[in-house]
């Protein structure tokens, strides 16, 4: 074949391609929202035989643990319903589910991220299914408190995040708070710090002491922004965290609350607070030099606390960032592990709301609590030994049941958690001063939540 | 079959015989290539439908100031993948064939042996190599250089060439036992005859060991430069692309906002802008390393 013949060729392929365009060719069909409750049928056994694929990323320790055997024990009780579970870590689920949700057969039962880039998509495609019936017959919304369930909220049309249909429920919840070296804190003569004040002299009392004062790697550039986060909880009003996280309109990062709370960070860096070189040292080698009794205080979520308990023992103690005074109510970055969310195109969404009912009652959250995970729901209720874990438990319960968790920043624009996470890298190494690294990430924000609409 | 043509002359029905191996190339290659090109010109979230751009992601690549320095910074990983190899790889080369190591299979060997691992393991161990409690502190700090020391991989000035680093010592192996297969061909009288003519090691070394193996540079510059160029594996698990942006390059912007971002459009109109470029230098090293030949 001569050139001009091969271009030609090429040309008319493109053309013939082109011809339509990606993505669904038909809009979606909209799932019947208009499911009563009465029209919902919650007798699982009486379902007929039905096999349910179930997707999930609980492959780790102490989470596969609990999704064996609540699997096996609902198998027990429905032998009608078939669980067919394919299980993958949190990256491979991540990149897969787009593809599976658009095909024709999805699975039934999904765990989706709650953010906009996943959740939030896929609400907009019209792919998951609202679960507000089966939430009114089954008690969901008595069983979480709002500041959970709205984690897994948005509207029919995917635009609006943490109000509107709830899509999915969580099993576990976290909590970004403070871990500390119990051991060394008593060796410098310091107690656990009551108001954020304290915290502050702690930390200078522990550099003068000669040790790390907070243990930090920010080399996957998203650390920081839980460290941020929970400084900013100290100056900025729940409210307006609330309203940027959940990219809304309405709020501004241009604010003198923000600004105290960015040179506050900054602060700690010319102090010498943070480990050293922390923007060349990875997530996972900090929170082990931590559980080696390298550092005293370290900020982080309640997902590290079984490797930190195994490396330290009581050594350990975990507690919300201390609010100005000692009795303000508490506010704490946090959320719920992944949701539970139906396919729209499931064929059985009655045994899949059955199915996630059972993972999530309170006879569940005792299996998860045996297993070493936090559940986000009754967390008051379980009795666990004295110690690391219940200090993780009293924090995460008094937070939810105040209502004082404040959503992730990196939930306000499906490019925030790349935004945010490289303008603290270039804020924390002084390239950006506090009031561009403010411009930087309002910019973001105002230019979504205006087309957003 | 009529007589009046020799035999082995191109026909028509030759292309019959190519039409499988032609369905297969354009199954699996030509296919998604087009795909990937409608894809670009559509500003889509891989979910919903696409809406109709144009050349609209194209010209934000070149409107990006962030897109426009992560092709910056896989030209600056040209220079460590590629050049740095190719020096070090022809000073190596000369000497174990020069010198006539014994052991010299042993040698060709543990040179090559970077290679033989997979990047995301030399991204692994390189990342611990750069850690602030990492190899290179700790051999700094012995050394009393303790000033020197510092989060590599975080550092805005270090990160890109520490990237780099990690490139020139996985390709140099490959240059090495390139052109020690070139140099090995050469024939001895050259030497000899340079010798006879008062030539020294480097003047030996540039008038006959470096024009046999022009073959072999291109080709060397030929892989590396790919390498460089699609570098992916490496950014992705030494930093991502930080701190801020400083090390950022085409094809993790391509993973990421696919991926990331649900970006498909962008994605795929920066992957086709990178085919393109790849496209562009290595025909250009091979014209260059063709003409000089003949």
């Amino acid at each position: 074949m001569n050139p001009p013949t091969r271009l030609a060729l090429l040309a008319a392929g493109v053309l013939v391609l082109t011809a339509c365009a990606p993505g669904s060719s038909a809009p979606p069909s909209a799932p019947s929202t208009s499911a009563t409750a009465s029209a919902v049928r919650t007798d699982a056994a009486a379902l007929g035989n039905v096999t349910l694929t179930v997707w999930d990323q609980e492959v780790r320790g102490g989470q596969a643990a609990q999704m064996k055997q609540l699997n096996d024990a609902f198998q027990a009780k429905y032998p009608n319903i078939k669980l067919n579970r394919v299980s993958r870590s949190f990256d491979d689920l991540n990149t897969t589910l787009r593809l599976a949700l658009s095909g024709n057969e999805p699975p039934d039962v999904v765990e989706a991220n709650n953010g906009r880039s996943a959740m939030g998509a896929f609400v907009k495609a019209g792919q998951l299914r609202p679960l507000d019936a089966y939430a009114d017959v089954y008690g969901w919304k008595q069983r979480y408190p709002e500041s959970v369930l709205r984690y897994s909220r948005y509207s029919a049309d995917g635009k609006l995040f943490g109000e509107g249909n709830l899509y999915g429920l969580p099993q576990v919840g976290e909590v970004v708070g403070i871990f500390y070296n119990r051991a060394k804190l008593a060796k410098l003569g310091l107690q656990p710090p009551k108001t954020w004040a304290d915290f502050e002299t702690a930390l200078a009392t522990v550099k003068a002491g000669g040790e790390v004062p907070l243990q930090f790697g920010n080399l996957d550039k998203w650390p920081a922004v839980h460290v941020f986060g929970t400084v900013q909880g100290r100056h900025v009003p729940p409210d307006q965290i609330g309203t940027l996280a959940f990219g809304r309109k309405g709020a501004s990062w241009n604010t003198t609350e923000n600004t105290t709370a960015a040179e506050q960070l900054v602060g700690w860096v010319d102090k010498g607070y943070f480990a050293k070189g922390f923007n060349g040292q990875g997530y996972d080698p900090a929170w082990q030099a931590f559980g080696k009794g390298q550092g005293v205080f370290m900020i982080a979520g309640t997902w590290l606390l079984a490797d930190l308990q195994k490396a330290l023992g009581d050594d350990l103690g975990f507690m919300l960032p201390p609010g100005t005074t000692a009795d303000a109510p508490p506010v704490a970055t946090g959320g719920t592990g992944l949701p539970f969310a139906i396919t729209a195109k499931s064929p059985h969404p009655d045994a899949a709301a059955a199915y996630i009912n059972f993972i999530t009652s309170a006879d569940a959250m005792k299996v998860l609590t045996a297993t070493g995970n936090l559940p986000v729901a009754e967390t008051g209720q379980q009795s666990v030994a004295k110690g690391p874990q219940q200090d993780v438990f009293t924090a995460f319960g008094t937070v939810t049941a105040k209502n004082g968790l404040v959503p992730y920043l990196d939930y306000a624009t499906p490019t925030f958690a790349d935004t945010l996470g490289a303008a603290l890298q270039d804020l924390l190494a002084k390239k950006a001063t506090p009031q561009e690294f403010l411009a930087t990430l309002e910019k973001d924000y105002k230019s979504f939540a205006e087309s957003n609409g | 079959m009529t007589a009046a043509r020799p035999p082995g002359e191109p026909r028509r029905v030759a292309y019959l015989y190519l039409l499988p191996a032609f369905a297969v190339y354009a199954a699996f290659l030509l296919f998604p290539i087009g795909r990937a090109v409608q894809f670009s010109l559509y500003d889509w979230d891989g979910l919903s439908l696409g809406r109709w751009v144009g050349l609209d992601n194209y010209a934000a690549i070149v409107a990006d100031e962030g897109l426009r320095a992560a092709f910056g910074h896989a030209l600056v990983l040209i220079v460590f993948y590629a050049l740095g190899p190719l020096v070090i790889g022809l000073g190596l080369a000369a000497i174990l064939n020069h010198a006539k190591v014994r052991g010299l299979g042993f040698f060709r060997t543990v040179v090559f042996l970077p290679q033989v691992v997979a990047m995301v393991v030399v991204a692994v161990a390189w990342r611990r190599v750069y850690a602030p409690d990492g190899t290179l502190n700790t051999l700094l700090g012995a050394l009393g250089l303790d000033a020197l020391t510092r989060g590599w991989l975080g550092d805005y000035t270090f990160a890109l060439p520490a990237v780099g680093v990690v490139g020139t010592w996985f390709e140099t192996g490959l240059v090495t036992v390139l052109l020690l297969a070139g140099m090995s061909r050469i024939p001895g009288e050259l030497y000899e005859a340079a010798r006879l003519d008062g030539a020294g090691a480097v003047r030996e070394f540039f008038a006959v060991t470096l024009p046999s193996v022009r073959g072999e540079i291109a080709v060397a510059l030929t892989l590396t430069v790919i390498a460089a160029l699609r570098t992916f594996d490496l950014v992705y698990i030494t930093t991502r692309g930080g701190p801020g942006d400083s090390t950022s390059v085409p094809s993790y912007e391509v993973y990421h906002r696919a991926f990331g971002l649900s970006q498909v459009g962008s994605a795929a109109a920066i992957g086709v802008t990178l085919t393109v470029v790849i496209f562009v230098i290595s025909f250009g090293i091979n014209r260059f390393a063709d003409r000089r030949v003949t």
